[in-house]
């Protein structure tokens, strides 16, 4: 069994790792407001990834918590949220566009070197493209560390809260599936933050056993659904 | 000139409950959906019909807009933010779009194996897009048009009854030339139609 590692991602920049069955990744916010925005890929077939709306129909909420799982457009587990010291974290309000940029000035390479601002949605296509994906397969992605909440009242008015992640905060998933996991931690597209400073995030990557999942796991006990999820994982490796 | 403009009747047909559609519906157009019995779920997909892989985007549309529900004046933005349409008028009053369409797999999920073989939203859009050259990397979070999915500031989600009744419509005004998935949702498991599947029709303007 090989050893786990760290990589800590600067803030404003894309990484992408592969998550064998069972291993863990833990992202720990390296300074307040951080944000990774994460898509999740099936290895074996990327035509399957995350379904942010099944995952929320299924589990009856509007945040990601754990011991959520995350599931698939194919009805099986991806991730487990296995712990968190957050209670919410983002999966409605999508990654931030070149746009969200406009108030911060012009930023290029020439002038800024690698402090050159670029949006989630510029550096998560960047890093799709290395795995030959694409614009077709940008599906809405999670928001961790991020807290955007609806108000009650005809519309479901959106508000983002600033500083719901400080340093320190962490959550970790475990991977139920091979997984491609790209992420991007440029600042979330609703915080109001006037100057760019998007915080690093510290992943710790720790190898796990791809046994079946205990039967008294929070994930499989959660609701109906999870355990569902996660049994259709483990029969399709049968 | 004065008085009322002339349009062009572009489309009327009636989508069987379960059924689907596809069909594109040039700029400044307009598309009626009349939920004829109520209480029914029409999934919807949007595309730019010139370049597809600039598609309807719901957390883009949700996040430009600061709230959860469609309702008149929601602009339906793509995934370059390019607005695809515009709600123009609404008689039900909100629409959902974080709920997603239903898949056979999905179902499962939500209410176990015996709903494996039930019709869900997800095959019809999939057999409507083919047509077009579409395939399942194209198929996204969709517009659930008359469906009801309330949202609490704890962060809940539900499914609930509807909101609309026999002949609510919504009429959507095309920003480009855009191309139109539906599924009219055989959902049986969940209140997004009152348990019973029934037709709704579409209306088509040219402008």
């Amino acid at each position: 069994m090989t050893e786990g590692y760290r990589h800590d991602v600067p803030g404003g920049a894309a990484w992408s790792l592969t998550l064998r069955r069972g291993s863990t990744l833990r992202l720990e916010a390296l300074g307040t407001d951080a944000v990774a925005s994460m898509l999740l890929f099936a290895a074996a077939n990327p035509g399957e990834r995350l379904n942010v709306p099944d995952t929320l129909k299924a589990q009856m909420s509007a945040r990601i918590t754990p011991p959520m799982v995350l599931m698939s457009d194919l009805g099986r587990a991806l991730a487990s949220v296995t712990g968190s010291s957050l209670d919410w974290h983002d999966a409605i309000t999508g990654h931030s566009i070149d746009a969200d940029l406009d108030r911060f000035g012009p930023s290029d390479y020439g002038r800024d070197r690698n402090g050159w601002r670029r949006s989630a949605r510029s550096l998560l296509l960047d890093e799709l493209y290395v795995h030959g994906l694409g614009e077709r397969d940008l599906h809405a992605c999670v928001n961790f560390f991020a807290k955007v909440a609806p108000a009650s009242g005809e519309r479901a008015a959106l508000a983002y809260a600033p500083g719901h992640a400080g340093t320190g905060d962490w959550v970790r998933l475990r991977a139920e599936l091979d997984l491609l996991v790209v992420l991007a931690t440029a600042p979330h597209p609703l915080d109001p933050a006037p100057h760019w400073d998007p915080a690093p995030v510290r992943a710790d990557v720790a190898a796990g056993e791809p046994g079946p999942i205990p039967a008294d796991d929070p994930s499989m006990t959660f609701r109906a659904e999870s355990a569902r999820a996660l049994a259709a994982a483990e029969r399709s490796l049968l | 000139m004065t008085g009322t403009r002339e349009t062009l009747r572009l489309l009327d047909v009636t989508v069987a409950a379960g059924d689907g559609w596809i069909g594109e519906i040039p700029a400044g157009g307009r598309l009626r959906i009349v939920d004829l019995h109520g209480n029914q779920a029409v999934d919807t997909l949007i595309y730019d019909a010139r370049d597809t892989a600039n598609r309807y985007s719901a957390v883009d549309t949700v996040r430009a807009q600061g709230a959860v529900y469609l309702t008149t004046g929601s602009v339906l933005r793509s995934v370059r933010h390019d607005p695809l349409a515009t709600i123009v008028d609404d008689t039900c009053g909100r629409h959902d779009t974080l709920g997603g369409a239903c898949a056979k797999e999905s179902n499962v999920v939500r209410y176990g194996e015996h709903t494996r073989h039930q019709h869900a939203c997800r095959a019809t859009f999939l057999r409507y897009a083919v047509t077009y050259g579409l395939d399942k990397r194209d198929l996204t979070h969709n517009i659930n048009f008359f469906m009801n999915v309330p949202v609490t500031p704890d962060g809940g989600l539900t499914f609930a009854d509807g909101v609309s009744a026999p002949g609510k419509h919504v009429e959507l005004r095309a920003e480009r030339d855009i191309l139109v998935l539906i599924s009219n949702c055989p959902q049986l498991n969940n209140p997004c139609n009152g348990y019973d599947p029934t037709p709704v029709r579409l209306l088509g303007w040219a402008r």
